[in-house]
């Protein structure tokens, strides 16, 4: 990709209106702009991916295998091997699990670079069944070597994980989380750094680490247990890995608790990386893991599906009072 | 094809088959999968001899062809021929499958001495070279992409997914040979899945199939150079442990440890024919 930048103001007032989708459609349009290599493979997704206009701008950067995933990673890891830069995408659970051994081999094991994002990740997708819930994805992909994980928190994130893929020598995978309209964290371009957290907000008593459109759940959270009269310290985790062991380290030895929260088992994933820090590091700081309890429950809206694992501001604040006073 | 661009061929072979033996010897109780090397050795001397565009002295030339095996445990005619051909060197045969080896029971990917990708997971290898065709096709390169699969490879589900979308993106530039030696780790095709009317099937999905003898130059030579407006299959029926006696058709010889008096039996049984 040329230094020219495909991130701009307007986009970043836009895109948060339109959701992860198709704000990721809009910056695919950008990118193509600026980088001649550029490919996205799909599997029969255009629309869904907010890549219509794209597929009808761009016919000769877009490549639809249709609904056949192994494939699709097969051919992204080939055309990679070409030089091109490729960017797969489809829904999250046929973007990870389904070609999982695709990744291990095509992307991990022969450390070839290919960009996956994992669409309508997490519950959000609830009214559907849990075919087409992902809340395994970060788990799964965690445990390959060479593939960098980003759980981008808004629409902002999402293009800069993108900027970031080009400087690394990994593949990547992207996971978007969030309904059609995203709580908007980052209101203007910003510094990010791949495998750094950044602190939104400085606190004393609890350390709230978070990933992905549960960041703004973070946030109000630490806003209701002020109430109480406890400061909480709000962290992004953006980077799922390689994980800032050391901001986390740094935690476990400042605060006597770290919460996790997290759209996602809390088996394998955000909790389950910070845990494996904490542990190694001789901090006292005990975990409050908030996420998906190791269960596929009944299916309905996100809302209901948020409110059922008690992933509201109000339910884990309640909780922190609970556990702290 | 003239008399001596045949003999060439064949004496190639020959010594596919001493390196094979050799290699498979030095394994030693590691073992290795003999069988459905042995069944490769006239595909891979034809297509390197005489057909794949290559420069061992730079080997990431772009016009090059890919050679991919997808079929990634018949490595020992692959790591025989990539010796043959100036890739490797002798001393190397000897690393197969020993500790801290670039050579091991699967090709593992190293594009200074031709191995393109990692295989050995089976049903991967076309999706990839679709990839390379692809970007090949949209860069106007002359280059060819050649894919060894397996029969038993076929039984993957993934197979078909990647022949679907060959003949859909028209890939004309794109060869897969189908090793089609009737066994598979346990048993033959149609005891463990049949693999009946594989003609049949490679050519609904939109394939030009040729049928050949896998082991017979001529026709391979042939299959190799018939021009094709679709992807090419060529369904080559071979003998599973080709060229020792006591190994052809014996599925005992899909991955076995060579004894001493194996090897000698073998190497005198070679230099008979």
């Amino acid at each position: 990709m040329s230094n020219k930048k495909f991130i701009t103001s307007s986009g970043i007032k836009l895109w948060p209106k339109l959701g992860m989708r198709a704000s990721f459609g809009l910056m695919a349009l950008e990118l193509a702009k600026v980088d001649d290599q550029l490919l996205i493979v799909t599997g029969d997704v255009s629309t869904s991916a907010g890549l219509d206009r794209f597929r009808k701008k761009y016919p000769e950067k877009y490549i639809d295998v249709g609904i056949a995933e192994q494939n699709l990673l097969g051919i992204a890891a080939g055309l990679a091997s070409e030089g091109h830069n490729v960017i797969t995408t489809t829904f999250a659970p046929f973007q990870t699990a389904r070609c999982l051994e695709q990744i291990k081999v095509n992307l991990g094991y022969m450390n070839q670079k290919v960009c996956m994002i994992g669409l309508a990740s997490g519950l959000v997708l609830g009214t559907l069944g849990y075919t087409h819930c992902c809340i395994e994805d970060l788990g799964i992909l965690r445990s390959i070597p060479n593939i960098d994980v980003i759980s981008p928190a808004d629409t902002t994130e999402l293009a800069k994980a993108l900027e970031a893929f080009y400087l690394s020598k990994n593949s990547m995978y992207i996971r978007l989380t969030g309904g059609s309209n995203i709580p908007l964290i980052f209101n203007e371009d910003y510094n990010f750094s791949l495998g750094k957290s950044s602190t939104l907000k400085e606190g004393k008593d609890i350390a709230i680490l978070s990933t992905g459109t549960m960041l703004s759940v973070a946030m109000e959270t630490a806003n209701l247990i002020k109430k109480s009269n406890l400061s909480a310290e709000v962290i992004n985790i953006h980077t799922i890995k390689p994980i800032d062991a050391n901001k986390i380290i740094e935690c476990g030895k400042k605060f006597n608790y770290i919460a996790t929260i997290e759209e996602h088992n809390i088996i394998g994933g955000l909790g389950s990386a910070v845990a494996e820090c904490l542990t190694s590091s001789g901090g006292t700081a005990k975990q409050l893991f908030y996420g998906i309890n190791d269960k596929y429950s009944d299916g309905g809206e996100y809302k209901y599906l948020l409110k059922k694992f008690k992933l509201t501001a109000e339910d884990i604040s309640k909780s922190i009072n609970d556990t702290i006073k | 094809m003239n008399k001596n661009e045949i003999s060439e061929i064949k004496s190639l072979s020959k010594k596919i088959r001493k390196d094979i033996l050799n290699m498979a010897l030095s394994a030693g109780a590691s073992s290795s999968h003999f069988g459905g090397s042995l069944s490769t050795v006239e595909i891979l001397s034809t297509l390197y001899k005489k057909f794949l565009k290559f420069d061992v002295s730079n080997p990431v030339w772009q016009e090059r062809d890919r050679f991919i095996l997808s079929k990634g445990h018949a490595c020992l005619g692959f790591y025989s021929i990539l010796y043959e051909m100036g890739y490797i060197k002798e001393d190397d045969l000897k690393l197969f499958e020993k500790n801290g080896s670039f050579l091991l029971g699967h090709p593992v990917i190293n594009k200074k001495i031709g191995i393109e990708f990692s295989n050995g997971s089976l049903g991967m290898g076309l999706s990839l070279g679709i990839g390379v065709a692809m970007s090949i096709k949209k860069r106007s390169l002359s280059s060819k992409v050649y894919v060894l699969i397996g029969d038993g490879e076929c039984n993957e589900g993934s197979v078909w997914e990647a022949a679907m979308s060959a003949s859909h993106f028209n890939l004309k530039n794109l060869t897969v040979i189908l090793d089609n030696n009737n066994f598979q780790q346990t048993g033959s095709n149609n005891e463990i899945m049949s693999s009946e009317k594989l003609f049949e099937k490679w050519k609904s999905f939109g394939w030009e199939v040729i049928n050949i003898n896998g082991h017979d130059i001529n026709e391979i030579n042939n299959a190799f150079k018939k021009s094709a407006s679709r992807p090419k299959l060529i369904l080559a029926k071979t003998i599973k442990g080709k060229g020792f006696s006591f190994a052809e058709n014996n599925n005992d010889w899909h991955h076995k440890i060579l004894t001493q008096k194996q090897y000698e039996e073998a190497l005198k049984e070679l230099n008979e024919q």
